[in-house]
C-alpha cells in the first residue's frame, strides 16, 4: 500500500447554507477548505468524501456533490475541476480522476457545471434534466415489445455498427454543455442523431427525430454552436465534433425534405 | 403461529410448454380499460424501465420512479461483460434447453425449474428485440452479430457491446421507456426515494416516496406496485455496486408482510481491483469476459519478485489445474473460492497478499495486441486509470468482491410476491438464479422479467381488482405519512459526529469478514452479535447536517439507507445461519468436501428460505420445496 500522502488547498463553490433554498438560484462563494493526509491512490471523489467527513464532524455543512457508479459510465458525477469539467486528465469522468495526477500541496478549483439550463440545486449539484426531455422528444426508435424479427434478419456492415456504437458510448453528463460558451447541447443531441442514422431500423423516423430534438433543444434554452469545439475536449467519451456536422446535416436534409 | 403456504401458482404439464400455456390461459384486460388502470414501476434499471415501457405500450397508466436525477443513470448503466441467449448463431450445440440445464446446474440446484426455463425460452425474443431498438451489439464482418464465451458454460452465447453492454441495452430500454412519456402514458419522476408500501387489509394499493430535492414525502396510490429496485451487496459497502445502491425499498416491503428468499445467496466476483486503502469507497469489477483470454495464477510459493521476472515453471495457473474442462472459465463462486484458497495460503500477490495475477500475455502473443485491445481495451484503460498499472506490459491483479445478489423478495410464477398487487423484477427479486449466478444472466433475467413476463402476467391480477378506488388524498394514508417520517425526525435530531458512510463501511467490514466467501456458525454468531452493536452504537455516532429543513440533504439519504442496511444485515446473516449446507455461493466451512468444494445438503435443503418479519420476534423461515424434474439433483463438477 502506498503510504505517501499528499495535502491541498480546495476552493469549493458553495451554495450558502441557512438561506431559504431556491432551486436555480445562485447566490454561491468560494469557500476554502485545507486538506492533509490524502494518499495518491485516492480518487479525486474519495479525497471529497473524507473531506465531508471532516467537515461533518466538525459540526458543518458537507459539501453536496453527484456521483453513482463511480466507475466512469453512469454520467451522474459532474464537477469542473481547474476550470475544466472532468478535470484535465482527457478522456477521464471526474470519478475516474485519482490524487496521483493533483501535485502534493497545489490548490484545487472545484465549480458546478455551468449552463442557463442547468439550474443548481445546491453546492455542487446541478439539474440536467433537461437533457432527459431532449430524448423524450424523439431519441428513440419507435418498435413495441413483440413485434421484432429475428436479429439476424437486420445485418449491419461491420463499419456502421462501430461507428454507431462510439456515439453511443455517451454517458449524458453534460460537460460538453457546461464548456460551452453558448451552452449548447450539440454534441449530446449529435451523438444520438449520429447512432441512430447509422442503423437501418434508425432510418424510417430519421427525419422527424432530427426535428424534434434540435425543437426541444432550443426550448430548453441551450444555445447554437460556434465551432470553439470546447466540447469535444472534455467529453470524456471521446464523441468528437464529427456528429455535430452530421446532425447539420441532417437537419439541413430535413428542411429540405419538408 | 399463522401458517403460510406458498403458492407458486406454476402451470402444470411439461417445462417447455408451461409459459405458452399460461399464456394462451390469461386474461386479457380490455384495451379501453388499460388507461384506468395505474402501476407504479420502482427503479428504472434494465428491469423498471423495460417494464414501465412495455406497460405503457400496452396502455396502462404507467408512473414510474427513481433516486437518481436521470433514469438513465440506474446502476444496470454499468454491466459491462454481456448478455446471455439461446440463439445457437455459433453452432455449437446451444438451445433452450442447454441454457436452461446450465443455468440450473450454475445456481447449484436452488432454483424453480419452471421459472429458469421460462427464462430460457424468451432469452431470443430479448436480442430480437434489442436489436430492433438499435442496441449497438458487437458484429461481424459480414454483418452477423458476435458472441463470447462466459464462465459455466461450454458454448458461446453471449450478446455484448464492447465493455459496455449494461449501458447499451439500458439506453435501449431508456428510449423506449421515452418514448411512452412522450406519447404520455409513462410520466417519470427522479430524485425520489422509495419510503414504504401503501398496504390496506393486505393488498398494495400504492407508494409513500420522498421527493430528495425538496426533502417532502409524496403520496402516490396505485393499482399495482413492481419493485425494480436492484440488489443490496452494496450492505457490504465495498462491492462493485454504486454508491447509491441500496436495500430500502425491498427491506421496506418486507417489513410490510413481503417475504425476504434466500438472503444469504450472495455472487462475489472473482475478477475485480484489489482494494488499495482504507478510503476506497467501491471495488471495480473487470468483466468475466476478461477470462476468455486472460489466464489466473499465483507463484507455487510466496515470491516477492515482479510478475515477469517468476519463470513458468514457478507458476501455478491453479484453474487450469484444478477444473481442466473449465479451466479460468469456472463459476464465479468456485474462481473465487479458489483465489481465496491460495491468498489464504500466502501465496497472493501485490499489496498484503490479497490478490492473484490475471495474464494476457499468451493471448497478446497469439492474437496480438490489436485483437485484445478491440475486445478488452475499455477495460485495460479503466484498470491502468485506478491502479495505474498498463495490464498490456504487466499482468492485472485482481481479487474477490461482493458483486450480486441472487436472493430477493419472494415472487410466484406471476412475479407476484405474497402480497396481493405487490410485484417484484430483476435483481430485486429471488427468482431464477438460485445460489449462484453465471455471467450474462443478470441481463437476460432483468429483460425477460420487464419485456416479457411481467407485462403478461400483471393482468391476471388486475382483472381481479377494480382501477382507482383508492385516492392520494384518502385520509387512511395520513397515519402512514407520519410512520415513515418518524425515524427521519429521529435522524435529524442526533448528536455525534461520525458520518453515515463511516458508519457503513464498519458494518461492511462485519459482513466481509463473517458472512463473505466462507462462513461459519462461531463467525455468523459473532457478526450478529457486533452488528446489534452497531446499530446501537449507530444512533449515539451519528450526524446528519441541517441545511434548515429537511430539503436536499445527501447525508440524510445515506443516513436512512443505512439504517435499512444494518437491520437488513441481521436478516442476510441469520439465513446464512440456518442454511446449514454449502451450495453455490453460500460456503459453510463445516460443510465441505474433501477437496475443498461446496457441499450440499438436498435432504434437508432443497429449499428455499423465504423470511416473514415479526416486528421485534426472530422472523419466521418459511420453505418452498423444490423439484428437480428435468435436470437430475447431481453434483456440480467444473473438473
Ligand atoms: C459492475 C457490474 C457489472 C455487471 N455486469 C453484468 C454482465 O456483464 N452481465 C449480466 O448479465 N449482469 C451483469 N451485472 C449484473 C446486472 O447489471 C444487474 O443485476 C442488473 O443490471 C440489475 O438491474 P435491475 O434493473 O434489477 O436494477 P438496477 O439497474 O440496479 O436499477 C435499480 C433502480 O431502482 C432505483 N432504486 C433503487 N433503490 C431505490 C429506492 N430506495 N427508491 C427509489 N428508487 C430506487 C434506482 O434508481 C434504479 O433506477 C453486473 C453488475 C455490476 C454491478
Ligand atoms: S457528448 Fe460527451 S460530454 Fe456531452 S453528454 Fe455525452 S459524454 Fe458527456
Ligand atoms: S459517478 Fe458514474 S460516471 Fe462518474
Amino acid at each position: 500500500m502506498n503510504k505517501e500522502t499528499r495535502n491541498y488547498k480546495i476552493l469549493l463553490w458553495r451554495e450558502p447554507h441557512g438561506k431559504v433554498f431556491f432551486k436555480g438560484e445562485m447566490h454561491g462563494a468560494f469557500v476554502t477548505e485545507n486538506i492533509s493526509g490524502i494518499s495518491p491512490d485516492m480518487s479525486f471523489l474519495e479525497m471529497l468524501d473524507i473531506l465531508n467527513d471532516r467537515i461533518l464532524s466538525r459540526n458543518d455543512h458537507p459539501v453536496c456533490f453527484e456521483s453513482d457508479c463511480r466507475e466512469g459510465i453512469c454520467g451522474a458525477c459532474s464537477l469542473v475541476i481547474n476550470g475544466v469539467a472532468h478535470g484535465r486528465q482527457t478522456g477521464t469522468t471526474t470519478c475516474q480522476l485519482h490524487m496521483r495526477s493533483f501535485k502534493s500541496g497545489s490548490t484545487i478549483v472545484v465549480e458546478p457545471f455551468r449552463a442557463r439550463s442547468f439550474p443548481v440545486i445546491r453546492d455542487l449539484v446541478v439539474d440536467r434534466s433537461a437533457l432527459d426531455r431532449i430524448m423524450q422528444a424523439g431519441g428513440y426508435i419507435s418498435v413495441n415489445v413483440g413485434s421484432a424479427p429475428d436479429a439476424h434478419s437486420i445485418l449491419v456492415d461491420k463499419k456502421s455498427a462501430d461507428q454507431a456504437f462510439e456515439a453511443a458510448a455517451c454517458i449524458g453528463c453534460g460537460a460538453c454543455v457546461a464548456m460551452c460558451k453558448n451552452s449548447s447541447a450539440m454534441l449530446f443531441v449529435g451523438a444520438k442523431i449520429s447512432q441512430l442514422s447509422k442503423l437501418p431500423q434508425g432510418q424510417p423516423e430519421r427525419y422527424e427525430r432530427v426535428k424534434r430534438m434540435v425543437e426541444q433543444m432550443q426550448v430548453e434554452g441551450f444555445g447554437g454552436c460556434s465551432n470553439t469545439m470546447a466540447c469535444e475536449a472534455v467529453c470524456p467519451k471521446g464523441i468528437t465534433t464529427k456528429v455535430i456536422s452530421e446532425l447539420n446535416w441532417e437537419f439541413l436534409k430535413m428542411t429540405l425534405k419538408s | 403461529m399463522e401458517k403460510i403456504i406458498l403458492e407458486t401458482k406454476v402451470p402444470s404439464g411439461p417445462v417447455s410448454e408451461k409459459w405458452k400455456k399460461y399464456c394462451e390461459t390469461s386474461k386479457p384486460i380490455n384495451p379501453a380499460n388499460k388507461r384506468k388502470y395505474h402501476v407504479i414501476v420502482v427503479g428504472t434499471g434494465l428491469a423498471g424501465a423495460s417494464a414501465a415501457a412495455s406497460l405503457g405500450e400496452l396502455g396502462y397508466n404507467v408512473s414510474s420512479f427513481c433516486f437518481q436525477d436521470s433514469p438513465r443513470r440506474a446502476h444496470s448503466i454499468a454491466a459491462q461483460g454481456g448478455i446471455n441467449a439461446a440463439k445457437n448463431y455459433k453452432n455449437d450445440g446451444d438451445n433452450v434447453w442447454r441454457l436452461f440445464c446450465d443455468t440450473i446446474k450454475g445456481g447449484d440446484f436452488r432454483a424453480r425449474e419452471a421459472n429458469v426455463y421460462r427464462l430460457a425460452e424468451l432469452s431470443v425474443r430479448i436480442i430480437d428485440h434489442c436489436v430492433a431498438q438499435g442496441v449497438p451489439f458487437a458484429r461481424e464482418y459480414g454483418g452477423l452479430l458476435d458472441n463470447r464465451s462466459f464462465g459455466g458454460s461450454l458454448v458461446s452465447r453471449t450478446f455484448y457491446a464492447r465493455g459496455q453492454t449494461g449501458q447499451q441495452l439500458l439506453l435501449g430500454a431508456y428510449s423506449s421507456l421515452n418514448r411512452q412519456i412522450n406519447k404520455g402514458t409513462v410520466k417519470n419522476y427522479s430524485r425520489m426515494e422509495f419510503q414504504d408500501l401503501i398496504v390496506i387489509d393486505g393488498v398494495v394499493k400504492g407508494v409513500i416516496m420522498r421527493d430528495l430535492v425538496s426533502g417532502e414525502f409524496a403520496v402516490f396510490t396505485g393499482d399495482a406496485v413492481v419493485l425494480a429496485t436492484g440488489g443490496y451487496s452494496a450492505a457490504f459497502y465495498l462491492s462493485t455496486n454504486a454508491v447509491g445502491c441500496n436495500v430500502s425499498a425491498t427491506y421496506r416491503a418486507y417489513k410490510k408482510g413481503a417475504l425476504f428468499a434466500n438472503p444469504c445467496f450472495t455472487q462475489i466476483h472473482p475478477t475485480c481491483i484489489p482494494q488499495s486503502g482504507h478510503h476506497q469507497s467501491k471495488l471495480t469489477l473487470m468483466s468475466e469476459s476478461l477470462r476468455n483470454d486472460g489466464r489466473v495464477w499465483v507463484p507455487k510459493e510466496k515470491d516477492m519478485r515482479s510478475p515477469n521476472e517468476i519463470p513458468e515453471t514457478e507458476r501455478d495457473y491453479y484453474l487450469e489445474r484444478k477444473y481442466p474442462s473449465y479451466g479460468n472459465l469456472a463459476p464465479r463462486d468456485i474462481a473465487s473460492r479458489a483465489a481465496k484458497q491460495v491468498c489464504d495460503d500466502n501465496r497472493g500477490v501485490g499489496p498484503g497478499g490479497k490478490g492473484v495475477y490475471l495474464d494476457f500475455e499468451n493471448a497478446i502473443n497469439r492474437l496480438g495486441k490489436d485483437v485484445i485491445s478491440a475486445r478488452y481495451g475499455n477495460l485495460f484503460e479503466m484498470y491502468e486509470k485506478i491502479t495505474g498499472e498498463n495490464p498490456y506490459e504487466t499482468p492485472m491483479r485482481i481479487y474477490p468482491a461482493m458483486h450480486y445478489s441472487m436472493g430477493g423478495l419472494w415472487v410466484n410464477y406471476e412475479l407476484m410476491s405474497n402480497l396481493p398487487g405487490l410485484f417484484v423484477i430483476g435483481e430485486a427479486n429471488f427468482s431464477d438464479h438460485g445460489a449462484n449466478r453465471l455471467g450474462a444472466s443478470a441481463l437476460m433475467q432483468t429483460l425477460a422479467d420487464g419485456y416479457f413476463i411481467l407485462p403478461n402476467t400483471i393482468s391476471s391480477y388486475l382483472n381481479t381488482v377494480k382501477p382507482g378506488d383508492l385516492q392520494d388524498t384518502d385520509s387512511c394514508i395520513f397515519p402512514m405519512v407520519e410512520e415513515v417520517r418518524t425515524p427521519v425526525r429521529r435522524l435529524m435530531s442526533c448528536r455525534g459526529n461520525t458520518s453515515p458512510n463511516v458508519l457503513h463501511s464498519q458494518l461492511g467490514r462485519i459482513l466481509w469478514e463473517y458472512c463473505g466467501m466462507s462462513r461459519n456458525e462461531a463467525g455468523l454468531l459473532k457478526a450478529l452479535t457486533e452488528i446489534k452493536q452497531l446499530k446501537e452504537d449507530f444512533w449515539k455516532l451519528v450526524r446528519v447536517p441541517h441545511y434548515n429543513n429537511t430539503s436536499f440533504n445527501q447525508v440524510l439519504e445515506k443516513a436512512i439507507r443505512v439504517v435499512d442496511f444494518m437491520d437488513f444485515s441481521e436478516l442476510l446473516c441469520l439465513d446464512a445461519l440456518e442454511r446449514k449446507e454449502s451450495c453455490g455461493g453460500h460456503f459453510r466451512e463445516e460443510y465441505q468436501t474433501e477437496d475443498g468444494e461446496a457441499k450440499r445438503n438436498d435432504e434437508d435443503f432443497c429449499h428455499v428460505a423465504a423470511w416473514k418479519y415479526n416486528a421485534e420476534d426472530k422472523p419466521t423461515r418459511i420453505q418452498e420445496e423444490l423439484v428437480f424434474e428435468h435436470v437430475p439433483l447431481t453434483t456440480r463438477s467444473y473438473k
